[in-house]
């Protein structure tokens, strides 16, 4: 399995975010995303899970058959953990992690009990999942990858709201998703420490589009 | 998607109970009837399906706000989406879900709400079927108005602009069979199949187009 992306380029309304981006991830690889706020982190990581339109450029995730070019696709083999946490309020920790786990229908991943284990909160698993704090919530959304086996995983600030110690654990995780031929692509402003990962540095563009062409905003 | 079904009740009948604050809002405007128009049973009896009618229909609007934009809100949607499972089944599914906590209690009140307006028990059963027959159609082009609210901050209130224009032909059929069966020269066949001919139509229809939405404005 190999996850590329060819000079992708995204646009945001009017204005381009992304622009030319290309990286090539085999079996066991990651790739940290960087720069500043506002560099369009969250738009690329957006658009790999075919949430955004491409403007420009192909994605592909070979090996994974039919559809491995379009990203409306292939993305059921992605798993996305975005700003929030995708969980509901009204219902219990194992009740939030028993559906993704039913309807995302992968077999293969964690148990509820293992899952909550490995971000070492095993004793939430029957509270409604409103009781819990920030970085608690955060941890069972990162649950929610664990019980549901998928190859890719794409992360959008996964530490937001964790501890040192949490943050550790997960690069843990990650590590350990890297290990069993995953891949995982983190946009992150601390270092996720996952060795030889790859980097990706987004730079803050001035370009705006105007008709059928693009200038670019500091030379005009 | 039996997961996503029995989620989506779970959901809805614990978090503040919309099945019930629809039958409340419905008997709201049963009751308010009676004031504006006047203790005469005669009357009410025979404008009571009407009534009964519009009290569901505007019921039934309620909660629909929830339906996309809960899930938009908590970021669930992006992971509904990138299963393995036709986005337009996933709508269908939630609509489903949503017609079986918010509908189906305005079906069952409806006898109740029907003795207050003296609405005999052919009218009432009328009533019944009617709404049984076209109420999934009110959800299924709510869906579609709700998909088109869940992008704005407070789109409550449009959802209801959207779909009232749009489920007037439901409300035409489903009091024009309701009179058919009470009054005899009426058909009530013929209305009664053009209202399920709505219901398949708007089941096709309401779901695509919240799909297209929900698709086009994900960012």
């Amino acid at each position: 399995m190999r996850f590329e992306a060819d000079s992708i380029s995204v646009n945001r309304g009017l204005r381009r975010v992304v622009q030319d981006v290309s990286f090539s991830l085999g079996e066991g690889d990651a790739l940290t995303v960087t720069g500043a706020n506002g560099a369009g982190k969250s738009t690329l990581l957006r658009a790999l899970c075919g949430l955004l339109p491409l403007a420009a450029g192909t994605l592909r995730l070979a090996g994974v058959g039919e559809g491995e070019d379009d990203p409306l696709i292939f993305r059921e083999h992605l798993h996305y953990l975005g700003p929030q946490n995708a969980m509901k309020a009204a219902l219990s920790v194992r009740e939030n992690l028993a559906f993704w786990r039913d309807f995302s229908g992968s077999s293969g991943g964690m148990a509820i009990k293992a899952a909550l284990n490995a971000v070492e909160l095993p004793h939430v698993a029957d509270l409604p999942y409103s009781y819990l704090s920030t970085g608690m919530k955060r941890r069972v959304a990162i649950c929610r990858l664990l019980v549901s086996k998928k190859p890719v995983w794409i992360v959008d600030e996964p530490t937001s709201g964790l501890d040192s110690h949490s943050s550790e654990l997960f690069s843990g995780l990650c590590r350990a998703h890297c290990a069993d031929g995953g891949i995982v692509i983190a946009a992150t402003h601390l270092p996720l420490g996952l060795g030889k990962a790859q980097t990706l540095e987004m730079k803050t563009l001035f370009t705006f589009f105007e008709g059928d062409e693009f200038f670019d905003g500091e030379n005009a | 998607m039996g997961a996503l079904l029995s989620r989506e009740i779970r959901v809805a009948l614990r978090a503040g109970s919309g099945a019930l604050m629809g039958v409340l809002f419905f008997l709201a405007v049963v009751t308010v009837f009676p004031f504006a128009i006047g203790p005469d049973l005669n009357q009410l009896g025979r404008i009571g399906p009407a009534i009964l009618w519009i009290g569901a229909l505007l019921a039934s609007l309620l909660g629909l706000d929830r339906l996309f934009a809960m899930e938009r809100e908590d970021g669930a949607l992006d992971a509904l989406v990138m299963q393995p499972h036709p986005l337009m089944a996933v709508i269908l599914v939630k609509c489903l879900a949503h017609w079986l906590v918010s509908g189906l209690p305005l079906i069952l009140a409806t006898p109740l709400f029907g003795i207050m307006l003296n609405v005999s028990p052919l009218g009432i059963a009328a009533v019944m079927a009617t709404l049984a027959a076209g109420t999934p159609a009110i959800t299924f082009i709510g869906a579609a108005a709700a998909a088109v609210a869940s992008a704005l901050p407070r789109g409550g209130l449009l959802i209801a602009v959207l779909t009232l224009p749009l489920v007037i032909p439901v409300l035409i059929f489903g009091i024009t069979a309701t009179n058919g069966a009470l009054y005899d020269p009426d058909p009530f066949t013929a209305p009664f199949l053009i209202l399920l001919a709505l219901t398949l139509f708007a089941g096709v229809l309401g779901p695509l187009a919240a799909s297209l939405m929900l698709r086009h404005s994900a960012e």
